[in-house]
């Protein structure tokens, strides 16, 4: 599981480098997830323009890494491709994370608060 | 007498035997939707039936063998309703012999139990029989827009 990280005084984002999130990388994903936000306390931006397909598996594997944050660190996401974005939107998690149109959009939101 | 209508008798059906475990299920969704019927479809299309496929072959690979070792068939056809499926496993039966009711996990941040939910939201038709220690799971993925 590829992420490229980049970390900025407000904001950490990661950018998945893989074209899916599924039953076989969830947990891995969840790890490395771990292990970058164990290096900051920034709030966190998670950028899914790679990502073609999400399931039920990877969902999940995301909303540990938002629980995993708490409730006073940020988990925001950016670049859902279509399928993503019906998997969010279908199981309402759409209305639980802030989703921004762009990594930039992401960060300035990010950085502006 | 007119035989009961199969689409599976279709000439642009798609079947295949696989593993039942993570890998060799994402090996198999490549196949499928790279192969006719469901390479003919439009991307956003190919992302539903993709999206449908992995949750129900997941399933089996985690709840039927329980990570244990066992196949799973897959066999799809393009009818005018959208893409019946029909998927068979020799693991476990379904607990009761119901299809979980895919209700959206209850709580602040539920981890799992999207799977059924996903499935019941873009298909018809879902039907389960358990026969001589086989599951067979049949349903219609729809193809307009969900």
């Amino acid at each position: 599981m590829q992420l490229q990280t980049q970390t900025r005084p407000k904001v950490i984002s990661v950018q998945v480098m893989e074209d899916r999130i599924d039953a076989a990388t969830a947990i891995q994903f969840k790890e490395r997830m771990r292990d970058i936000a164990s290096t900051g306390d920034q709030r966190m931006v998670l950028d899914l323009a790679r990502v073609q397909f999400l399931d039920s598996s990877g969902l999940g594997a995301i909303v540990a890494v938002k629980k995993l944050l708490g409730p006073d660190r940020m988990l925001e996401l950016s670049s859902l491709t279509p399928t993503v974005e019906k998997v969010f939107r279908l199981t309402r998690m759409d209305s639980i994370f802030t989703i921004h149109p762009s990594l930039e959009a992401a960060v300035s939101h990010a950085t502006s608060a | 007498m007119q035989p009961a209508h199969d689409p599976f008798t279709r000439a642009d059906t798609h079947d295949l035997v696989i593993r039942a475990e993570p890998s060799s299920v994402r090996a198999a969704l490549q196949r499928i939707t790279t192969a006719v019927p469901v390479c003919n479809l439009s991307g956003d299309q190919r992302g539903t039936v993709e999206l449908v496929l992995a949750e129900v072959l997941n399933n089996v690979a985690e709840h039927a063998y329980a990570d244990a070792a066992g196949h799973v068939a897959v066999t799809v056809a393009l009818i005018p309703d959208g893409l019946a499926c029909e998927v068979m496993d020799e693991g476990a039966a379904m607990p009761d012999g119901q299809l979980p009711e895919g209700r959206l996990p209850e709580g602040d941040l539920p981890e799992g139990g999207f799977g059924w939910h996903l499935i019941r939201s873009l298909t018809c038709d879902l039907a389960y029989r358990r026969q001589r220690g086989s599951n067979r799971l049949s349903f219609v993925i729809l193809l307009g827009e969900a």
